[in-house]
């Protein structure tokens, strides 16, 4: 019976665990294997060179990107930390209907299943040089030039980025909120604690789990961005993604490889880092 | 501060969500108004008059690429990734229950498959096909690449899920004497069927939307994140902003007819308690 039991137990992770294998672990095998891979103008040649990585770690133009790609991560979880808290803040303690709590969460989260690329699309009629932040301030008299720094600049990148990704922030934050003893902040005011003593003592110690899954999905995702900086830099910015995107576009796919390879070493390194303030089995 | 009159503090936070909220539904409303821009006008305010102009142009192949096809493709996949994600991770969540050997391997391939940049799944599927000759196609390594990001997300919903199940239906199920079949089929699921819907949802949109792990994945044809990425690089027209709407119309129905039917579930079962077992 027990023999059955753990037969079937396996069967049904299996399907999971198939999807993982195939379309997870042997693609990163394959992605280090290419990495050092020679290759030239038509084709891929299998050996064994270190050449990829000393080229990679050898050229300037690799730290800078790195550089860059960190100072976007940082900014952006800076600022999406700030704003999911505070977002995630008011409708967990000062939304006191659990339905408008509820809908409130829904509305904050509904962006979440809408297309990304529309979403950074659908900026362009704000920042453009023609557009509503620019005629609005120039009809105010502040300017009497467009700005041009809104679209198609760093700004813009940063802007796009925490449109996109705030989301990841507010969830799990809101939701180690939800869990929080109510009683835990009566204590804390009947010992005389003022409400801002409350929320540096009591409940930003309480939220470090969805403090650190948010950091964890939004540093991971503009470590890896491509698209976002692509299109909001208008070509300006650079990215690590956008460095293997423009490999892959010249056929160097071993390059493409092993700057991979050392993306994924540093976002693991950043995620382990990070995962030692919380054990996200118990979060669930 | 849960009673009382509201503070200064309540009506502070109140207007920074209203700016958040301003913040991440302002554009997307912003092109929904210009789509319908008339016949001559641009990519930015005054509107030009009001028309359909741009949401003909929209089906019309030659003019943007093929935006009929491409729909019509990420739906397909939608929904196949959608099927897919709702049986692996119920099935996988009910593995779970029960330790077994594997289960922590299991658990950190499906964390790592969260963050592991998406653009490196991508990559990687595409260099697999490469050494291996075969051409990637949306139906195929496209699909593969989807599932690596939707079923983690079942996977924890379905973990949250089970932690927050009573299993004591089960049990009394089986002192009944229900088959396990027959306990899954009438208890357990018509139960969790609000939470399986949450996870459809994420499964379809998710694929859907998908841009960076199709990027390398997809082969000749483009699901449709792909050719609206391309048609921005080359279109300069409203047209753009037309495809727009629909998309997140379709996203938007989507999330409705989700939510809609949690929600009637959810009364149903109020209104007549469990009707577990009375299903033919």
């Amino acid at each position: 019976m027990n023999r059955l039991k753990s037969w079937v137990t396996y069967l049904q992770v299996a399907p999971l665990a198939l999807v993982f294998l195939l379309f997870l672990i042997v693609p990163i095998a394959t992605i280090v294997v290419v990495s050092f891979f020679d290759y030239n103008t038509t084709q891929i040649i299998p050996t064994f060179v270190l050449q990829n990585y000393e080229e990679l770690l050898l050229s300037p133009v690799t730290w800078r990107t790195y550089l860059q790609t960190i100072q976007f991560a940082l900014i952006t979880w800076a600022l999406t930390l700030v704003i999911g808290f505070t977002v995630a803040y008011f409708v967990a303690f000062h939304v006191r209907s659990p339905t408008i709590q509820t809908v409130l969460f829904l509305l904050c989260t509904i962006p979440f299943w809408t297309s990304n690329v529309i979403r950074m699309i659908s900026w362009i009629p704000f920042l453009g040089r023609h557009g509503l932040a620019n005629t609005t301030l120039m009809n105010l008299g502040l300017i009497d030039q467009p700005l041009e720094f809104l679209l198609y600049s760093e700004f813009s990148v940063v802007l796009a980025y925490v449109h996109l990704y705030a989301l990841f922030m507010v969830v799990p934050i809101f939701n180690s909120m939800m869990r929080i003893d109510r009683s835990l902040l009566e204590a804390a005011r009947d010992a005389g604690a003022t409400g801002w003593q409350t929320l540096v003592n009591v409940i930003v110690p309480l939220c470090k789990p969805g403090i650190a899954i948010g950091s964890i999905f939004v540093v991971t995702i503009v470590m890896g961005d491509f698209v976002t900086v692509r299109m909001m830099s208008g070509g300006l910015s650079a990215s690590v993604g956008l460095m293997m995107a423009n490999a892959m576009s010249l056929l160097q796919y071993p390059a493409a490889a092993a700057n991979a390879v050392v993306l994924l070493l540093l976002v693991l390194f950043i995620v382990a880092a990070m995962m030692r303030l919380v054990d996200i089995r118990k979060e669930l | 501060m849960q009673h009382g009159k509201r503070g200064p503090a309540f009506w502070l936070l109140g207007a920074f969500f209203c700016l958040f909220v301003l913040f991440l539904y302002g554009p997307t409303l912003t092109i929904l108004i210009l789509s319908f821009q008339g016949p001559s006008g641009g990519l930015t305010f005054p509107m030009n008059g009001v028309s359909l102009h741009w949401f003909r142009n929209l089906f019309e192949k030659q003019m943007v690429g093929d935006f009929a096809g491409s729909l019509q493709r990420s739906m397909i996949l939608g929904v196949a990734v959608m099927l897919v994600t709702v049986v692996a991770s119920f099935s996988a969540g009910l593995a779970f229950r029960s330790r077994f050997r594997g289960s922590g391997i299991v658990f950190y391939l499906a964390i790592a498959s969260l963050i592991v940049p998406s653009i490196l799944i991508s990559l990687g599927i595409g260099l697999l096909y490469r050494v291996l000759g075969w051409d990637p196609a949306w139906y195929s390594s496209a699909f593969g690449a989807h599932l690596t990001w939707t079923l983690p997300f079942g996977l924890l919903i379905m973990f949250a899920v089970f932690n927050r199940f009573d299993r004591r239906y089960e049990e009394a199920s089986r002192d009944l004497g229900a088959t396990s079949w027959q306990t899954l089929r009438h208890v357990v699921i018509p139960i969790l069927l609000p939470s399986l819907i949450g996870v459809g949802l994420f499964g379809f949109t998710l694929s859907y939307d998908e841009f960076a792990r199709s990027l390398y994945t997809a082969g000749t044809f483009n699901t449709l994140p792909l050719e609206i990425y391309g048609m921005t690089t080359n279109v300069t027209t409203p047209v753009l902003y037309a495809l727009g709407t629909v998309t997140t119309g379709v996203s938007f129905i989507v999330i409705a007819l989700s939510l809609l039917s949690v929600t009637w579930l959810r009364r149903r079962r109020a209104r007549h308690g469990s009707d577990a077992g009375k299903a033919a």
